[in-house]
């Protein structure tokens, strides 16, 4: 039977450093760097005309996290061209994640990039929403059999809006953006709420694929 | 000491008016730069849909006290910058609380909101906040120096440093206006004001595609609504200053808006036209042009 290697990341190993004043300091990255604290679930309004308001507002201000990953993310640039115009439709891009509502998947993911897009979605704050572009996302497409992606993005991270497709178009993804408002607006893009309920499953899903998980279970 | 309860009614009255005049400019900012690069562009009453998603967002977090007050602190700067500028010269209530000194007061505050800020993004932890706001602050000092020499030439010309009174010895038509009177000055503080408002020249502090968006970048859900809100009112509330301190001030509410539009649009334009300059290129630029102007224009006095 092969063990497996445990890989440790030298820069996250508990330590002891000497301060300014000759003094020694204990730094553990995992505990100071990183909050580990679960995921909680956020009930929507109890008055359903805020939550529909609200919901409204979501839908027609979508910040779109700009996390290009495989080989759809050169789909997502034409989005803002004059061409196509995505800003027309409230649609925005937003650089960091703290800020970003919708999250595009855009294409495969192999193993190495979907940790980082676990931790960028985690970073994500609540309501929250993924779209996955192409048939990579939803049963692995041309890279089926691949040693190095992953199959079905749902295993990972709850998805509201498939784009089919290989790639799909700037139209199709405009139709996405769309089918994702409706969603939204009638209440059942609860993406976040559905992660921090299933956390353990989907935490189990990823550390199955992720060998080198050298970091806590959930870090914002 | 007793209250003017009336007009502290409307102060608060010009503060929400200004604050929509603020949120349905910036729309029609983006409105115009998608109109020059041939987009149709997102709607006018976009910000105000934004807003209300940003402060109806579920979960928030915090890396701190500072990191709270930070958007506190910037809106106050935003705030205070209005309620001590007069807005309608011979208004006893469209005033605000305008005194004696008010104009000192009013650069304080433009400072103290960057500062604020500045604590606040260190205390985000993200290393292009602190890119960010040690730009912004190099920067904004640099800008404050041609600023306050040109300031001064106007309060030295009108023997106050009273916006009121500078305001009233600006009236009598176009001719009277300070930067009809001292040229010099004037270009000065609006080469500045292209620094102070963070267009496209000197937007090297927000830089999207390079620091991503700089000093904010933690910054989510209710903290960036407060500096949405403050953006508006900051920003409107700078250009209403620049309208009092250059341009005659405004004896109505069209006035006002008619006037502070066209200064609000300057650094819009010249932002459309030229390319972004580096912190090392902008620092010497507002320490050559703007303030070998601002000092001919205190001698000019």
């Amino acid at each position: 039977m092969e063990d497996k290697k445990t890989f440790i990341d030298p820069d996250l190993t508990k330590r002891t450093v000497i301060g300014p004043n000759g003094e020694d300091i204990t730094v553990d990255p995992i505990q100071d760097y990183f909050c580990d604290a679960l995921p909680k679930k956020h009930e929507p309004k109890r008055a359903k005309i805020f939550e529909n308001f609200f919901n409204w507002a979501r839908a027609e201000s979508i910040w779109v996290l700009g996390f290009g990953t495989g080989c759809g993310s050169i789909e997502l640039y034409p989005l803002l061209t004059p061409r196509f115009d995505a800003y027309r439709f409230g649609v925005q891009m937003r650089p960091t994640p703290r800020q970003a509502n919708l999250m595009i998947i855009s294409g495969y993911l192999s193993v190495k990039t979907l940790k980082r897009a676990i931790r960028s979605y985690e970073q994500m704050q609540n309501p929250k929403f993924v779209m996955a572009l192409g048939s990579c996302t939803i049963n692995g497409g041309m890279y089926f059999d691949s040693y190095n992606t992953i199959n079905r993005l749902d295993k990972y991270m709850p998805v509201d809006v498939y784009v089919a497709g290989c790639m799909p178009r700037p139209e199709a993804i405009l139709a996405g953006f769309e089918a994702l408002k409706k969603r939204i607006k009638a209440g059942k893009a609860e993406g976040a709420n559905l992660y921090a309920e299933n956390f353990e499953t989907y935490k189990a899903n990823q550390k199955k694929i992720i060998r080198d998980w050298n970091m806590p279970d959930y870090n914002w | 000491m007793s209250i003017d309860w009336i007009k502290l009614l409307f102060t608060l009255l010009g503060l929400f008016i200004v604050l929509n005049y603020g949120l349905l400019q910036y729309g029609l900012i983006r409105r115009i730069t998608a109109r020059i690069g041939k987009r149709i562009g997102m709607p006018v009453y976009q910000p105000y849909i934004d807003l209300v998603k940003n402060y109806a967002m579920r979960s928030q977090i915090t890396h701190g006290v500072m990191f709270y007050l930070g958007p506190v602190f910037r809106l106050v700067g935003g705030v205070g910058i209005f309620m001590f500028m007069p807005l309608i010269y011979g208004s006893y209530y469209w005033s605000n609380y305008s005194f004696a000194g008010d104009v000192i007061l009013i650069m304080y505050f433009m400072f103290f909101g960057m500062l604020g800020m500045a604590l606040g993004a260190s205390e985000g932890g993200h290393p292009y906040s602190f890119i960010g706001i040690s730009r912004g602050l190099s920067q904004f000092t640099t800008v404050e120096v041609p600023f306050t020499l040109a300031v001064i030439a106007v309060a030295v010309q009108h023997h106050s440093f009273s916006l009121t009174e500078i305001v009233a010895g600006q009236q009598g038509g176009i001719m009277h206006w300070n930067i009809m009177t001292n040229p010099f000055a004037g270009i000065a503080a609006m080469l500045a004001f292209l620094g102070m408002m963070m267009a496209s020249p000197f937007n090297v502090v927000q830089a999207p595609q390079e620091i991503p968006i700089g000093p904010p970048t933690e910054y989510h859900g209710t903290y960036l609504g407060l500096l949405q809100t403050n953006r508006a009112i900051l920003y409107v509330s700078e250009s209403i200053l620049m309208v009092n301190l250059f341009f005659g001030g405004a004896t109505n509410w069209v006035e006002l808006i008619v006037k502070s539009f066209c200064v609000f649009f300057w650094p819009v334009f010249v932002g459309l036209v030229f390319p972004r300059f580096r912190i090392d290129q902008s620092i010497p630029w507002f320490l050559k042009i703007p303030l070998i102007l601002s000092i001919i224009g205190i001698f000019m006095v």
